[in-house]
């Protein structure tokens, strides 16, 4: 082996490791506002609004100007590129409204999937070309963390070796240029739940995705404390017949992670896939319940989990933008909770009740 | 990915983890007593005691008949091949023994190192073939865990790509094969301390190493709950000029582990690797110390720095018996406590217990 070559100074290692700490600080979670103008369109078609810049800043801004309530249960924005040069009503650019509630501002660097050749439809993920620049302006711009998203599907013959490896690889290629340019990144392996496959399919494949996933890190010399994971949790498929509990699904999420996450990762951030909003919650409180060791912040990032409500009650009228912008708090809140395994509504999972619904680890 | 085939049922896994979980409790760590033939001879050398398989036998009759408060320290030993067939002067089983005062029997199963051709003088652990139905055999007769012990070394172009992939690959194979037939794995991927290289070299190989352990064992569908690993401290060469205090090697090793081994291993047994008796158990109370959290057991597996104080008391003479049951059985309590974190440094050790049992290029 060769002569070590620091890929980060000290001081370097300090600011990121500080970010990503202050991003997960206890009860506090993401909010990922990050929906690219394809997505967004489908979520303003839902509500009947015409999908134009300027509705998209609106509503934004519905989230953005919550009070100070948020202070403790927020503690990073992803922003979509658009929205990171848009203005409030008050011509105060929603980076500074963000930052002056103290909460640290993300911003999306992936450009989508893309077919990979000789595969049953799986994908990878582009973005790579000029993103130490883009890293470098978007550091300059108010950016203190980032995100890239990769996609996994499970089905007979997926995720194929390749997907996993190629994926992997290129999550590591972006968090070691992110971190370059003073940038934690948020590392995202999300295996999507379409299928009919069982919980511990899906504990199987998350396990063999997340050891490629930090192996792809070790190889490419990145900072672990200076990152964070955004994984799906550990669930059965969509279409799966057997149901499971908040308890189960906390096992099988943890127990996965305990195999594969080294406690260097200060935090996982979970995202919520097609959860309901009282669904992610719910999981996410059983997740900081469940009593295996867990040695990292086990918290949210989340978009529709957080939003849903929020988006039907704006439904584009200004009249609705406050009615809105407290369905989003209350979300928020209820979050901070579960990241704290404190969350005591949904009626399941109250207390010592839910503790007896959790089965010997070595099950999983 | 083809459908899951489960490696171990339920049972064998709760098994595992039990007996992992038994060897590191409450501050427990491991008598590695497995020295080959060939490295007992180099030992018994230094007493000037012949190397007579009745020399061999005596030796560690004393060690395993001392009083039955041993277990308190000590939650496994490590047996070579030849001791796990011999008996005590009364006819009874060494295993037996061990057995009944609590401790669980280990068994070393590699079979020592060959050349990698087209290397600078790197090694490969045999022991593979025929690996299942011996560990079947053992199983029979007493042993609950294996351990195989794979050297890398820090040096001019080492240690390779080919060195760690291909190490790292084996002790997987090794693994997989121990928990089919019920034993526990101790996984020791042993990077030497022979060089002059600093102390940050050492962490950057060691987090390397680490790392392809880690994925190949799950690659290798391996459980970790059911696992043990054996690492070396990190720690400069010996040939290094710069000197490092207790505390730097705890940061340093521990910040490795940090970066590397999931939360799911249950315990991590330190080798000492020719450090002094005193040193070995200072470093591993600073490392218990250490401010880093520390999801898994950091405890001992240690030959030479449990034993190098009593061959000196025993001097080959039957008389001396009681001497050196006495300097066992300190220097096992004392790296107890260090394994707690509560060893007070009682500054009147003998001189054997300072003394550096460094030999170069240290092979069993």
């Amino acid at each position: 082996m060769p002569q070590v070559y620091p890929a980060l100074s000290a001081e370097q290692k300090k600011e990121l490791s500080d970010i990503a700490l202050r991003i997960v600080a206890p009860g506090k979670g993401i909010l990922a506002a990050d929906e690219s103008v394809g997505s967004m369109a489908k979520r303003l078609s839902q509500i009947g609004v015409e999908n134009t810049e300027e509705n998209r800043r609106q509503y934004r801004q519905v989230l953005f100007s919550a009070d100070g309530r948020i202070k403790k249960c927020i503690g990073g924005v992803i922003f979509f590129h658009e929205t990171l040069y848009q203005k409030g009503d008050d011509g105060v650019p929603f980076v500074r409204t963000i930052q002056d509630k103290g909460i640290v501002v993300g911003i999306k660097v992936d450009k989508g999937v893309v077919a990979l050749a000789g595969t049953d439809g799986e994908t990878t993920t582009q973005g790579l070309d000029g993103l130490s620049e883009r890293c470098a302006q978007y550091k300059k711009d108010g950016a203190d963390f980032a995100k890239w998203r990769c996609v996994l599907k499970i089905s007979d013959h997926t995720p194929s070796p390749l997907a996993i490896l190629e994926n992997a690889n290129v999550l590591a290629r972006y968090a070691s240029i992110c971190q370059q340019n003073g940038i934690v990144p948020i590392v995202e392996p999300e295996i999507l739940p379409d299928g009919d496959h069982d919980l511990k399919r899906c504990q199987y494949v998350t396990e063999k995705v997340l050891a490629a996933v930090y192996k792809a890190l070790s190889d490419h010399h990145v900072y672990l404390e200076g990152t964070l994971l955004k994984p799906n949790m550990v669930t059965p498929g969509h279409a799966c017949p057997f149901k499971y509990t908040p308890e189960e699904i906390a096992m099988a999420t943890v127990s996965a992670l305990r195999r594969t996450v080294p406690p260097a990762v200060p935090g996982v951030t979970f995202l919520s896939g097609g959860q309901s909003e009282e669904e992610a919650s719910i999981n996410l409180n059983a997740i900081n319940r469940c009593p295996l060791p867990r040695p990292w912040a086990l918290t949210f990032s989340y978009g529709r989990a957080l939003q849903a409500s929020a988006l039907s009650a704006w439904r584009g009228q200004r009249d609705n933008e406050s009615a809105a912008t407290e369905e989003f708090i209350k979300r928020a809140e209820v979050n901070g909770l579960a990241a704290q395994g404190k969350y005591e509504g949904g009626g399941e999972d109250a207390g010592a009740a839910g503790q007896s619904l959790y089965i010997a680890n070595h099950a999983y | 990915m083809a459908h899951r085939y489960p490696a171990l049922t339920p049972e064998q896994k709760k098994e595992l983890s039990d007996i992992a979980k038994r060897i590191v409790a409450d501050g427990k760590g491991i008598l590695a007593a497995d020295e080959s033939v060939g490295t007992m001879g180099n030992r018994l050398q230094r007493i000037k005691v012949e190397n007579t398989e009745e020399n061999r036998r005596q030796f560690r009759e004393i060690l395993f008949s001392v009083d039955k408060s041993i277990s308190q320290s000590i939650g496994g030993v490590i047996l070579f091949h030849e001791t796990l067939y011999q008996k005590d002067s009364q006819g009874k089983w060494f295993r037996d023994i061990l057995k009944e005062k609590g401790i669980v029997v280990g068994i070393k199963l590699d079979q020592g190192g060959a050349p990698l051709a087209g290397t600078n003088g790197e090694t490969a652990i045999q022991g593979l073939d025929g690996l299942s139905q011996r560990c079947a055999q053992y199983k029979k007769d007493g042993a609950d865990f294996g351990k195989w012990r794979a050297v890398l070394k820090i040096a001019d172009q080492c240690p390779s790509s080919l060195a760690i992939q291909e190490n790292a690959n084996a002790l997987a194979r090794y693994a997989s094969i121990c928990q089919q037939n019920g034993l526990v794995p101790i996984v020791e991927p042993e990077v030497i301390p022979d060089g002059d290289h600093d102390l940050e070299h050492c962490q950057y190989v060691s987090e390397k190493v680490l790392a392809a352990v880690y994925k190949a064992l799950n690659d290798h569908h391996v459980y970790l709950e059911g696992t043990l690993l054996k690492p070396n401290m990190v720690t400069a060469g010996h040939a290094c000029t710069k000197k490092y205090t207790p505390e730097q090697v705890a940061l340093a090793t521990v910040t490795t582990l940090h970066r590397t081994v999931p939360a799911a291993v249950p315990g991590i047994c330190f080798l000492s690797g020719g450090m002094s008796e005193e040193d070995a158990t200072l470093n591993l109370n600073a490392i218990n110390l250490c401010p880093l959290p520390k999801p898994w057991k950091l405890s001992f597996s240690y030959g030479r720095a449990l034993q190098a104080s009593a061959l000196a008391a025993w001097g080959g003479k039957a008389a001396n018996r009681k001497a050196t049951q006495e300097a066992f059985v300190k220097r096992a309590q004392a790296n107890c406590q260090a394994a707690k974190g509560q060893y007070v440094h009682s500054g009147s050790s003998g001189s054997a217990a300072s003394q550096s049992l460094f030999t170069p290029s240290y092979t069993y």
